[in-house]
């Protein structure tokens, strides 16, 4: 058998650079997430609101935001906005404000969902207990929205952290990037190393997503 | 006469379409009123209007001599005075059968837990569940939610309970201990408004019947019995026909 190239791995520092990689897949992705996960709240209420300006405004900002690549989102902002705006973003900001804004909407669109999936029927027997309308939320249907919102949008969770993969498209040194770099160099010395070294990444990518999966499998089973 | 409901010329339309035209009626304290009439003939809705959860476009309801106004702050103290119970019973899914019933005595009525707990569990016991106050909603049958939505309804010590069709949704063998609650309470003096598609049980609970169709009231009678063996109105023979079988 061929060796697999996970030794090249083991040469200096490239395990190290491998998880420094790593952790920057993984800062912009829990960054990203928490901003979307706040914006996400408001822009899922206001998307339950009776305006319908407002309502067809970001129905419009998600139907953009789901037919629109991420990737021609990340050029747009990185490659195009410094030139035409004059701004001089960085490419880790450009890439969580594209993440945000992917996040946000899909967010958003979770808690419309979940907020919606409350029977009226709920509210009403609240309200017939006496119950003001701050209490009505407050008890009643905010932990049932929560306990539907959490599972799906742990979800969403994963998905960003797969997709900062496409970062490296704008010049971002994160594990995917770390792994080529890696490999185009000691070509020569071990040319099987981008088997083993793509498979170490796979391996990084389901070690950071799994506990977050089962986490959202665990939560799905309690509380179903 | 201790009226604890009057309504006065309520007038109901969800757009152009009227559900309720210019029903009155008054319900007196321990009195047990049951309303019956085909499905869609407005009843539901006349309950929801009783408690503020339908907003109205004529007339006026008063309980306990307040008038019911949804938009009102006071809607919240009247809602207090009326317990309801629905269909398809309610309870909060993501909270205990205890913490279901003791919720609102406490975080409403400001009753401390102890107090609210204590009660909870005697009327549990009365209606045969307090082993299962520990359960969630999802691990009882229909039969045992409905008595527990009940029970959540009573802790509030409310002046009327209004039913809206709580057996409908339940297996036949469940829908006899309900009734049975029922029952009980009636015979305790509750007053109570009941929704219902149970004739007989109708006709064993009721102090008076009232028979709506198409938004209207067109019997009202405290010969209950005679209702049912002589109905005075066509439309109320016609629909009593289609509970009986030659």
């Amino acid at each position: 058998m061929h060796s697999l190239g996970i030794d090249v791995l083991l040469k200096g520092t490239n395990m190290l650079r491998l998880l420094k990689g790593l952790w920057v897949s993984v800062e912009i992705s829990l960054i990203s997430v928490v901003i979307s996960i706040v914006l996400g709240l408001v822009v899922g209420a206001l998307m339950t609101s009776k305006n319908k300006l407002l309502k067809a405004f970001l129905r419009l900002y998600l139907e953009t935001v789901r037919i629109m690549p991420q990737m021609v989102l990340l050029f747009i902002v990185y490659f195009g906005s410094t030139r035409v705006f004059g701004l001089n973003i960085t490419a880790e900001l450009s890439a969580i404000i594209v993440f945000v804004f992917w996040g946000t909407a899909e967010m958003g669109d979770l808690v419309r969902g979940s907020i919606k999936s409350i029977p009226k029927i709920q509210y009403d027997s609240a309200y017939a207990l006496g119950m003001g309308k701050f209490q009505v939320y407050y008890y009643i249907i905010f932990p049932q929205t929560i306990r539907r919102l959490l599972p799906l949008s742990i979800n969403l969770v994963t998905r960003m952290i797969k997709t900062t993969s496409l970062v490296m498209m704008i010049g971002i040194v994160e594990v995917l990037k770390v792994a080529q770099q890696i490999i185009e160099a000691n070509r020569r010395s071990s040319p099987n190393a981008a088997f083993g070294v793509f498979a170490v990444v796979f391996l990084l990518y389901f070690i950071v997503c799994w506990p977050i999966t089962r986490l959202a499998t665990s939560l799905e089973k309690r509380w179903e | 006469m201790s009226e604890l409901v009057k309504v006065e010329h309520l007038h109901k339309e969800f757009g152009k379409n009227v559900v309720l035209k210019d029903i009155n009626l008054s319900v007196e304290k321990g009195e047990v009123v049951v309303i019956i009439g085909p499905s869609g003939c407005g009843k539901s809705t006349f309950l929801r209007c009783l408690n503020g959860l339908e907003g109205i476009e004529g007339g006026i309801v008063y309980v306990d001599g307040l008038p019911v106004e949804p938009e009102s702050k006071d809607i919240y103290k009247i809602r207090q005075k009326i317990g309801m119970v629905f269909q398809y019973y309610e309870l909060f899914p993501h909270k205990t059968v205890i913490e279901n019933i003791i919720l609102s005595p406490m975080k409403v009525q400001k009753r401390n837990r102890d107090d609210a707990v204590r009660e909870a569990i005697e009327l549990l016991d009365k209606v045969g569940l307090a082993d299962k106050k520990d359960y969630y909603p999802r691990q009882l049958s229909g039969g045992q939610k409905q008595r527990v939505a009940i029970v959540r309804a009573l802790i509030m010590h409310p002046d009327v309970l209004l039913f809206d069709e709580v057996t409908a949704a339940l297996d036949p063998e469940m829908v006899h201990e309900v009734l049975q609650t029922m029952l009980e309470l009636a015979k305790n003096g509750s007053t109570m408004i009941i929704v219902t598609h149970e004739m007989a049980f109708a006709k064993a609970v009721a102090d008076r019947i009232v028979f709506f169709d198409q938004g209207d009231i067109v019997e009202e009678t405290t010969d209950v019995k005679g209702f049912f063996e002589e109905p005075s109105t066509e439309r109320a023979k016609k629909f009593l026909k289609t509970f009986a079988y030659e």
